[in-house]
């Protein structure tokens, strides 16, 4: 063939790629035309509504765990409640799960046997277990079974002693109730009291102080050479900044209160919110477990030896060598794990907590069109996805290797 | 002391060796006492762990009240199979047992006659091997067996040990030109199978453990072809662009949300005339950017867009759509669907999104160098794409495949709770809503039933593809 002479367009492979994608996109964009035509008559059919009008309509029902809401409210606020308990749950869960879940994985690389064994057991017995049941299991079993009656409820408090030296001010850092209360009906946590934004703000000093702090020890450590002990300069940071930030602020706490049968103050939860919480947390734990056991041995075992021809001690070892090179490893599968914990919230409809699934459940139950209902659900979840994906990547990107 | 380091004319004797450990207090030293720190925690650990374990024997051995499992096992099993056709299910199971036998025998006989075989191992010990490898499965077989009050399930178990054991023998007399029939069986013995139980009342009675591992495993075999064909399809000429999928899954989403948030209103051939030219214009700039690189953008887009919004999407919420609206979707002159075909469309449509990530995970280990040998033969795309990159693609993630084949078999159970099957689980819902059963609390023995039913069935799947994985050297090549 002469140099520069195209082929005819029937044997043009370009040609044909597009002639293929075209005949692909067109089949695609038949067949969802089909399925939206057989939707949009269906539903003049039976006079079912498609658009999303319904999200102004009343409610229709309350929502247990929020004696404010009123049915006369229309659907959107109540979704948006429910996104509130949605996040709720998820973030605890995400924060709750990544700790145990570290702790068990740490566990299953100890040279105790009993520990090891202990850790080997839970993991192999929850990963191969369904969620749904590990949830019903703490719902109906634990929560409600075991847990004891409001009056016999049972309490974890510390005994701290009075401050009565100083300003007044200082009185605000004493413990005045129990740390948790736990009952069948309900459970109830210390919490801080106050405006969100204040907290935040608060942390994000603290933050910023532990930073700062631990930047200068390890400058102060490279000048004069003696340790740098920045963890500990950092935590001591931390606790400083949020002691005078409480005070100065005058920032307080609620405790948990047995009031009567219910509890109140602290931050209450629903059983079915703690069994939710438990279930997620147990399932997810082990999953983050198995992978930071295999991103620890993922590390080339060379790395080991060689931190301990430096004569680093097992701490440092694990500190300065392993465990950076294990995080670059073990980042996207726990990120992957962090979504399907986000998903796997949908599962608490189950035990009817007020997640955003069982709100558009109860929507529909209460006349609430199925199709556009489960439109709006299927989107929130879709943006929580990406949202989450998006840190993940986020985080995933600053701690890859830069390659030169 | 540093004399002896520095000095070169002392000569230190070597120590002897320590005697080898060998003895249980060596052993406990080691492992449980082996530092001050390492005898704490086993001092805390120790009593904690016996009394956990004391109170599950004695729930499990004494205080648990069995009768509502063993009163209900036929509901546990098949659900409400009609209990005078259960010799189908036992002819199914005989089957399956067979068919195990006779790829197990293939299998080894093609390993003896590549070489790969290690030496041969006297049978006693084989069965041991065997015995100690499939501890969990025994276990609950024996627990199924004891809980049984006839000996039917007996018999049954019997059988389909036989049948196991003739089609291994049977297997290991067939060669290699056997292969194809032996592939083409797997295809064609699932479907008589299916055939054969839902002749006399269809699907809609089925239960059980036998609903979840037939919905689990219609799931996986339905969804192969669409993952492997959206796997292909999101590489489809170039390499992947992880800028696209996100710039898809925005537009997708930015458009109808911003409509619904700014005017709910709107009903729906309005919000698909303000979407459509935001949809073409996100899908344009996606299109540019891939189509600098690849020749099929168009394919790519809709593969990563269908991916990513079944990776995004939990199943529970899908089941829910599909129950309730999977009707709507389809004329109003075809008859609704039945519970088990919505279920099982939904399971495929949402695996085949998990399958077509994890054959593109297989496609992305190949070297490239694969396929430019294939184009230097002269082979079609499709051929290189069928005879080379694909077998080396699929055989490296079987383990991953497997991993997901058990995913999705706990994840039947939403089945039961989204669409009210009696699935497993679901059984346990409703043998405690039994009128001899009610209000007791016997929650927890039902539960604990169906958890280590789940348990057994997950860990010897589990235990078995890690085996594999270990032997087809995953990861170590």
């Amino acid at each position: 063939m002469a140099a520069g002479r195209r082929p005819p367009p029937w044997r043009d492979v370009r040609t044909l790629a597009w002639i293929f994608q075209l005949a692909v996109v067109a089949v695609v964009v038949a067949v969802v035309a089909w399925l939206w035509n057989n939707l949009q008559v269906n539903s003049d059919r039976q006079n079912i509504p498609t658009d999303f009008g319904y999200l102004d309509q009343p409610a229709g029902f309350p929502i247990p765990s929020n004696p404010g809401f009123r049915q006369t409210q229309p659907v959107s606020a109540a979704l948006l409640e429910a996104l509130r308990n949605t996040l709720r749950l998820a973030v605890a869960g995400i924060v709750l799960a990544t700790v145990l879940g570290t702790l068990l994985g740490i566990a299953r690389l100890s040279r105790n046997f009993l520990v090891n064994k202990a850790a080997q057991v839970y993991v192999e017995f929850v990963r191969n277990v369904p969620l749904l049941g590990l949830l019903l299991i703490f719902y109906t079993a634990i929560v409600l079974g075991m847990f004891p009656r409001p009056d016999e409820s049972w309490v974890l408090a510390l005994e701290t002693p009075k401050i009565d030296v100083g300003p007044v001010h200082l009185r605000s850092l004493e413990l005045t109730g129990p740390i948790g209360v736990f009952n069948v009906r309900g459970s109830s946590v210390l919490w801080y009291e106050g405006r969100n934004l204040v907290f935040v703000l608060v942390v994000v000093a603290a933050a910023l102080a532990a930073w700062l702090v631990a930047r200068w020890r390890r400058y102060r450590a490279d000048r004069t050479g003696r340790p740098a002990r920045s963890g500990l300069y950092a935590a001591l940071a931390v606790v400083l900044v949020v002691v005078v930030l409480w005070l100065v602020l005058g920032l307080g706490g609620t405790a948990p209160l047995i009031d009567g049968r219910r509890v109140t103050g602290g931050i209450t939860m629903t059983p079915a919110y703690l069994a939710a919480l438990l279930a997620l947390v147990v399932y997810t734990s082990s999953h983050i477990a198995e992978i930071v056991r295999g991103s620890i041995q993922a590390v080339p075992r060379g790395q080991g030896e060689a931190a301990n021809a430096l004569a680093l001690s097992g701490f440092q070892r694990m500190w300065y060598v392993v465990l950076p090179q294990a995080m670059r490893i073990a980042l996207p599968p726990i990120g992957n794990q962090y979504l399907n914990l986000a998903k796997n919230s949908s599962l608490a409809a189950v035990i009817s907590f007020p997640e955003i699934t069982k709100i558009t459940e109860l929507s529909i139950a209460n006349r609430s069109p199925a199709v556009p209902s489960y439109t709006v659900l299927l989107m929130i979840y879709l943006v929580l996805s990406l949202a989450l994906s998006a840190i993940v990547n986020l985080a995933n990107r600053r701690l890859a290797i830069v390659e030169r | 002391m540093s004399d002896v380091l520095l000095d070169p004319t002392i000569i230190v004797p070597p120590e002897p060796p320590r005697p080898a450990a060998t003895g249980p207090g060596d052993w406990l030293r080691r492992n449980l006492f082996r530092s001050v720190g390492d005898t704490i925690v086993t001092l805390l650990a120790a009593p904690l762990i016996g009394y956990v374990f004391y109170r599950l024997g004695r729930f499990v051995f004494a205080s648990g009240r069995w009768d509502i499992v063993e009163d209900n096992l036929a509901l546990f099993m098949v659900g409400r199979y009609p209990r005078d056709e259960l010799w189908r299910v036992g002819v199914a199971l005989g089957a399956i047992a067979a068919y195990g036998g006779l790829l197990a025998g293939h299998v080894h006989r093609r390993q003896v006659e590549a070489g790969r075989a290690g030496p041969a191992v006297p049978m006693a010990r084989r069965v041991g091997d065997l015995v100690v490898r499939m501890w969990p499965l025994l276990l609950g077989v024996a627990v199924l067996l004891a809980l049984t009050s006839t000996p039917g399930p007996s018999l049954v178990t019997l059988a389909a040990l036989a049948a196991a054991l003739i089609g291994r023998l049977l297997g290991a007399l067939l060669g290699r030109r056997w292969l194809l029939p032996i592939v083409v069986a797997g295809i064609v013995v699932p479907i008589a199978l299916v055939w054969l139980l839902t002749r006399p009342a269809g699907w809609d009675d089925w239960g059980g453990v036998m609903l979840n591992l037939f919905l689990a495993a219609a799931g996986i075999g339905l969804s192969f072809p669409l993952g492997v064909v959206l796997a292909l399809g999101r590489r489809a000429g170039g390499r992947t662009d992880s800028f696209v999928g996100g710039v898809i899954v925005a537009v997708l989403l930015a458009g109808p949300v911003v409509v619904v948030l700014v005017r709910r209103r709107f009903d729906v051939e309005s919000v698909v005339s303000w979407a459509l030219p935001l949809l073409a214009a996100g899908l344009a700039i996606a299109g540019y950017r891939t189509g600098r690189r690849s020749t099929l953008p168009l394919v790519r887009i809709v593969s990563v867009a269908y991916i990513e919004f079944f990776r995004g999407v939990p199943l529970y919420v899908l089941l829910g759509l599909g129950y309730l609206g999977l009707r709507r979707f389809l004329p109003s002159s075809a008859e609704p669907p039945g519970l088990v075909v919505r279920a099982t469309v939904v399971f495929t449509l949402f695996t085949a999104a998990y399958i077509a990530e994890i054959v593109r995970g297989g496609l992305q280990s190949l070297p490239r160098g694969q396929t430019e040998a294939g184009q230097a033969l002269g082979l079609t795309a499709v051929r290189v794409t069928g005879f080379i990159v694909l077998p080396q693609a699929l055989r490296n993630v079987i383990p991953a495949i497997v991993g997901q084949f058990i995913s999705l078999f706990k994840d039947t159970t939403l089945a039961g709770a989204a669409i009210g099957f009696l699935e497993l689980l679901n059984v346990a819902d409703a043998v405690t809503a039994q009128e001899q059963f009610r209000a007791q609390g016997l929650f927890a023995e039902a539960l604990t039933f169906v958890m280590f039913l789940f348990w057994v069935g997950c860990i010897t799947m589990s235990r078995e593809s890690q085996r594999l994985e270990r032997k087809l050297g995953v990861g170590t090549r």
